[in-house]
């Protein structure tokens, strides 16, 4: 059991996907014009990540090696079409709000990453749990940023009014440009905190080549073990 | 073609697909430190995505739409795309090792970039027959190389800036490219 909390508090905080690891740009920027809609987002992307690693965990060891690239992402392709006609089903204004963005959770490193890294090699139950500690450690963020941007934007939190009514919204913090602005401002923080930390000696959990640090490893990583898992075919 | 246009100037311009739908901001920020990688990063991108523009749509209206499986569409796209970029990298080592010089180190980057599968995507969403979504796949992949030399050539320009120590390497870039953002918006009174 210690093992599926260690799972939670790693997804969490410890590694956490947005202000750690700094995976999943896309949607992160994209749909973050207001929380509502980035706890849309992260939740639909932990369900995926739930059902997927709970089913690649399962077929471990039936997939053979060479094709378990595309092995997985037709795993998560599959859940990602159920999240989507569930969503169009029931919240049909949560799917007109993220569009297209729900079709490209497929293509989402964070999935496929902790397929590869953890689901692929570890039992099912802590792989259940450690899909839910990534998948709310996004949804986290995603709330975050989301809150920032509809405050600034729109003088709004979940759509109730919380500025007082002489305060003009910012309006591009809600459009493409403040996706932008808000995301430097919070990198340059987690910069600034994690340099003080390594100041005063404590260990600090490197992102390891997340999207925007500049290697771009871990989508190269997904793209070349994709590559070499066909060329084994 | 007058509709044709308008949708090259509308994907390539105005909805610009890095600075105003967030596709491909991996590559955009990972591979833009120098003009001429940037350069072949758009040039790969280009090539793949009107290929698979091309495919999807033709997989699209004659296997998808007549079985009555238009649901399967994302998981049928994915494997398309994958599969293509392994086919174009094989046929460019084999027929074309000049280009395959050039674009090779680039392509198997191209299988998770989002704007692929979103350009797919979309084409099928606005409904744009196949010679449509060539064109705005074709229009898309070329904003996308637009975004990507102008900010390479802002990053040559200031990678000696004095910048505030909290501020180097990513985050210097997002703001960069949020200035971008809004010059681009000037585009949007064009169509």
């Amino acid at each position: 059991m210690n093992r599926c909390v260690e799972r939670l508090y790693n997804g969490i905080i410890k590694e956490n996907p947005t202000f750690v690891m700094m995976l999943g740009m896309c949607p992160t920027l994209a749909v973050t014009t207001s929380a509502i809609n980035g706890i849309g987002m992260g939740l639909s992307t932990t369900v995926v990540l739930v059902l997927s690693n709970m089913m690649i965990s399962a077929l471990r060891k039936i997939i053979p090696d060479s094709v378990r690239i595309p092995a997985f992402i037709v795993v998560v392709a599959s859940f990602v079409t159920i999240v989507q006609f569930l969503l169009q089903g029931f919240v049909p204004s949560l799917y007109d709000s993220l569009g297209l963005y729900i079709p490209l959770i497929v293509v989402n490193c964070i999935i496929l990453g902790r397929a590869e890294s953890y689901a692929s090699k570890n039992p099912i139950i802590p792989s259940l749990f450690d899909g839910l500690g990534m998948g709310l450690g996004f949804t986290f963020g995603l709330t975050c940023i989301g809150i920032v941007r509809e405050i600034l934007g729109a003088g709004q939190v979940f759509g109730f009014q919380i500025m007082p009514s002489s305060y003009e919204p910012i309006t591009i913090f809600i459009l493409a440009p403040g996706a932008f602005i808000v995301l430097s401002m919070l990198v340059a923080t987690r910069n600034k905190i994690m340099n003080n930390m390594e100041k005063k000696g404590k260990k600090v959990v490197k992102p390891q080549g997340g999207c925007a640090e500049g290697g771009c490893a871990s989508c190269g990583g997904c793209a070349s073990s994709l590559s070499s898992g066909q060329d084994k075919e | 073609m007058k509709e044709l246009f308008i949708i090259a100037v509308g994907s390539a311009l105005v909805n610009n697909v890095v600075l105003s739908q967030f596709l491909g901001i991996c590559p955009f920020l990972g591979v833009s430190k120098k003009i001429e990688t940037a350069a072949g990063m758009g040039g790969a991108v280009i090539f793949v995505i009107t290929i698979a523009s091309f495919c999807t749509s033709v997989v699209y209206e004659f296997i998808l739409q007549p079985l009555n499986i238009e649901y399967l569409q994302t998981i049928v796209f994915i494997l398309v795309i994958a599969a293509l970029v392994q086919f174009v990298e094989m046929f460019l080592k084999k027929s074309m090792p000049s280009l395959y010089q050039a674009l090779g180190v680039y392509l198997p980057l191209i299988t998770t970039n989002c704007a692929v599968l979103g350009v797919a995507l979309n084409n099928v969403q606005y409904e744009y027959n196949i010679l449509s979504s060539v064109v705005n796949g074709f229009a898309t992949a070329v904003g996308f190389t637009i975004a990507i030399v102008i900010m390479a050539g802002i990053r040559e320009k200031t990678e000696h800036n004095d910048v505030p120590e909290s501020f180097k390497g990513t985050p210097i870039v997002l703001l960069t490219a949020a200035l971008m953002s809004i010059a681009f918006f000037g585009f949007s009174g064009l169509i």
